[in-house]
């Protein structure tokens, strides 16, 4: 029944993405030359004008320029121009980075909040007031004063990053139940000890859910924030292939930001499993 | 007299007056024949000519002395016999590297138009190396991050609007940092384009309630087309809407109607009629011919720290310039700054704006050689007309000392000094009138041009 089930999904999930990929060969299609005009001036315009090819590209044109790009993707052609495995690896370290720090600064923060109802009380307004801040505010400001726009970036996945795991793991480390921190109290158990073998396990699967969301609002941002620095990452690279109106690029990154942010949320949820118990 | 004259030359008139005789004095001979920037000779035999000439000078400081030595001996002679007892290749090499650089490897910033040709094309055709430095071109998003990255010092130098330098200097839209520029990047380069549409609108009076864009608030551009626009009695603040967008964001918004035409510079605006969006309306060399678009700036910090860093950039800047005038040169240039390293376009768009053969949009192929040229010369009255538009629209309020300006961020004394120890003849001058839409601007009365305009902002 079940592997049954997971069959007729699958089939469902193919057939779907075949429609999708039909009508968008369709709708995209190039038609007759859309004018008659003097091969001259033909020579000295492009595809859309000439022949009427839309300014989409279809899924074959996406296809082959993937598969090209797959081809060679750590190529290295100077400081502006390196292959979509280069750019990646540089959007995902600097995710990395940021979010890192933000653990290191969220989770022990966090429990301390969690723990002490009057910091609760007393952080609450400044929590409230910097949470709902979009991440790429933060950017100008970051720039005039770090003066570094690598170090803005990791910034700003810092800043992003480090709301949801904060407010996840206070909730986490509030909500253990009072009966086993009456029971270690009992037992004479120590605030230290007491902060390890008791509220961590019990806290912890709200703590990676946090993780969780806060590693999905850091890979949205990294695109947009290098987008705006510039320089070197998958949104540097979707802004150069916007400049040169290369719409298959821009569809392409599109694809593999898509990808690796699954595959990050999917780490992020393995660890999640592990650390869940039943009750 | 100027250090170039050639001393070998036995004919030279050593009288008042200029070589020609058509002129009264040497330097208005050399206003005349203005800006020559192509260099005649290979760079080591133009070092060699120098060198030689000042050894020649040296020796026979009295002008009729040294005549009557080369009417005797003859010009070659003298040459062959000086360079017996005075090691001319070795001074020459001496002279040709200047000081040291006191910084070697260098970032200099650029967007990734055709203005910004002669700071990419120096990369992969050499200029920088062969100036002794080692020069990373840096691809940026956009006018307000490459300001900001010279501020916080990641660039040592940077492609920018010609107004820009000005405008961060006296703190408009930035802090006040003293920014200077050495060279011109290119003049011409832009254009008008309307959206196909508007194909029989060609009469600027239709144009009310229309909606343009412009690349940045203190841009040639917005100011070329405000003038254009007043020029034809409709007020750029009222009339029509004039929005800051990014240039590939122009193309694809005239594609979505979402903007009727823009001034943009180029490879743009013949992407957008590559991509058939739209047609060029007119180029932007009709509303004034030889007009600055974009300019090579540095802070004043980096010039006095690595002064000589600052100098082998400029020359190195000014070379490539020269070599960008060509048009026998153009075609190469285009294949070289075309690829994603670089301005990331296709060939044959970059071709029809470097050659000036290019298809308009309505299925006609028009040839202008000077569509977009190359003069690195910083006219300081260049500055000074961009702050009368400054102050015309407002920009600036109050009293301006535009000469002041000018001649602190347009460095035209020491690009001159720097062009003729390159054996390149600079003008005279750095002030010179021209017309814009055929009304003159005397760069002494500023404030008499800014007050000769009808439509203008009230201040």
């Amino acid at each position: 029944m079940n592997s049954s089930l997971r069959l007729r999904a699958g089939l469902v999930s193919v057939v779907l993405l075949a429609a999708f990929l039909g009508i968008w060969h369709l709708a995209t299609r190039s038609t007759a030359p859309v004018a008659t005009m003097s091969p001259e001036y033909a020579k000295l315009m492009g595809l859309t004008a000439t022949q009427g090819k839309s300014a989409m590209p279809g899924p074959l044109d996406v296809g082959a320029k993937l598969f090209e790009h797959l081809k060679r993707p750590f190529y290295d052609n100077g400081p502006n121009d390196k292959g979509l495995g280069i750019q990646l690896a540089y959007s995902i370290a600097r995710v990395g980075t940021g979010y890192l720090l933000a653990v290191l600064v969220a989770i022990p923060l966090g429990f301390l909040i969690g723990m002490s109802p009057l910091l609760s009380k007393a952080l609450d307004p400044f929590i409230q007031v910097l949470k709902p801040i979009s991440p790429l505010a933060w950017m100008p400001l970051a720039l005039y004063t770090i003066k570094d726009s690598s170090v803005s970036a990791i910034f700003v996945i810092f800043i992003c990053s480090i709301w949801p795991m904060l407010l996840n793991t206070v909730f986490g480390v509030a909500s253990v139940r009072k009966e086993w921190i009456n029971v270690a109290r009992t037992l004479e158990v120590g605030t230290i000890r007491r902060a390890f073998t008791v509220i961590l396990p019990a806290a912890a699967p709200t703590i990676l859910t946090g993780m969780r969301i806060s590693i999905g609002i850091a890979w949205l941002v990294i695109v947009a924030a290098e987008m705006l620095v510039g320089g070197t990452g998958i949104g540097y690279f979707v802004w150069n292939e916007w400049n040169n109106l290369s719409i298959t690029n821009v569809i392409i990154a599109i694809l593999l930001i898509g990808i690796v942010g699954m595959l990050l949320d999917q780490i992020l949820a393995r660890f999640t499993r592990m650390v869940t118990f039943p009750e | 007299m100027s250090t170039f004259d050639n001393p070998f030359d036995p004919d030279r008139n050593l009288r008042a007056g200029c070589v020609c005789g058509q002129h009264q004095s040497a330097a208005e001979h050399e206003q005349a024949t203005a800006l020559r920037c192509d260099p005649v000779e290979s760079e080591e035999k133009r070092y060699e000519g120098v060198v030689a000439a000042a050894v020649m000078r040296a020796m026979f400081p009295q002008d009729v002395a040294r005549r009557a030595f080369l009417k005797s001996v003859g010009a070659s002679t003298a040459l062959a016999a000086l360079s017996q007892f005075f090691p001319l290749k070795t001074a020459t090499e001496v002279f040709a590297q200047a000081g040291a650089p006191e910084k070697k490897d260098l970032k200099v910033g650029f967007i990734p138009i055709t203005c910004a040709t002669p700071i990419i094309m120096a990369a992969p055709l050499g200029f920088y190396a062969k100036h002794g430095l080692n020069v990373e071109v840096v691809k940026t998003a956009g006018w307000a991050v490459i300001r900001d990255k010279t501020i916080n010092k990641e660039y040592d130098a940077a492609h920018m609007l010609a107004p820009m330098p000005i405008a961060i200097s006296l703190g408009l839209g930035a802090n006040a940092i003293p920014f200077a520029v050495p060279a011109i990047e290119n003049i011409n380069g832009q254009g008008i384009v309307l959206a196909m549409k508007h194909k029989d609108k060609r009469d600027p009076k239709d144009w009310k309630g229309l909606k343009f864009a412009i690349p940045f608030d203190y841009s040639m551009h917005n100011y070329l087309l405000r003038y254009y626009l007043a020029e034809h009695g409709l007020d750029p603040d009222t009339d029509v809407q004039l929005r800051a967008v990014p240039p590939p964001e122009m193309v694809a918004n005239l594609r979505a109607d979402n903007i009727d035409g823009f001034l943009a510079p180029d490879n743009i605006c013949q992407r957008a009629i590559y991509d058939g969006a739209g047609f060029m309306h007119l180029l932007s060399k009709e509303i004034w011919d030889g007009h600055p678009c974009c300019s090579f700036a540095a802070s004043r910090e980096f010039i006095t720290t690595a002064p000589n860093s600052f100098a082998a950039l400029t020359r190195a800047i000014v070379d490539a310039t020269a070599y960008a005038s060509k048009a026998e040169n153009r075609k190469q240039i285009a294949e070289a700054i075309a690829p994603a390293n670089y301005i990331n376009a296709p060939v044959t768009v970059l071709e029809q704006v470097l050659t000036g053969t290019y298809a308009d949009g309505l299925g006609g192929v028009k040839t202008d050689a000077k569509r977009v040229d190359f003069d690195p010369f910083p006219w300081q009255s260049f500055a000074v007309w961009m702050l009368t538009q400054m102050k015309r629209w407002g920009q600036i309020k109050g009293d301006v000392d535009y000469k002041a300006v000018a001649e602190q961020v347009y460095l035209a004394t020491d690009t001159k000094k720097l062009m003729t120890e390159m054996g390149l003849s600079p003008p005279a001058s750095a002030y010179k009138s021209f017309a814009v839409m055929g009304k003159t601007f005397d760069p002494e009365k500023p404030d008499d041009y800014v007050a000769s305009f009808k439509i203008r902002k009230a201040s």
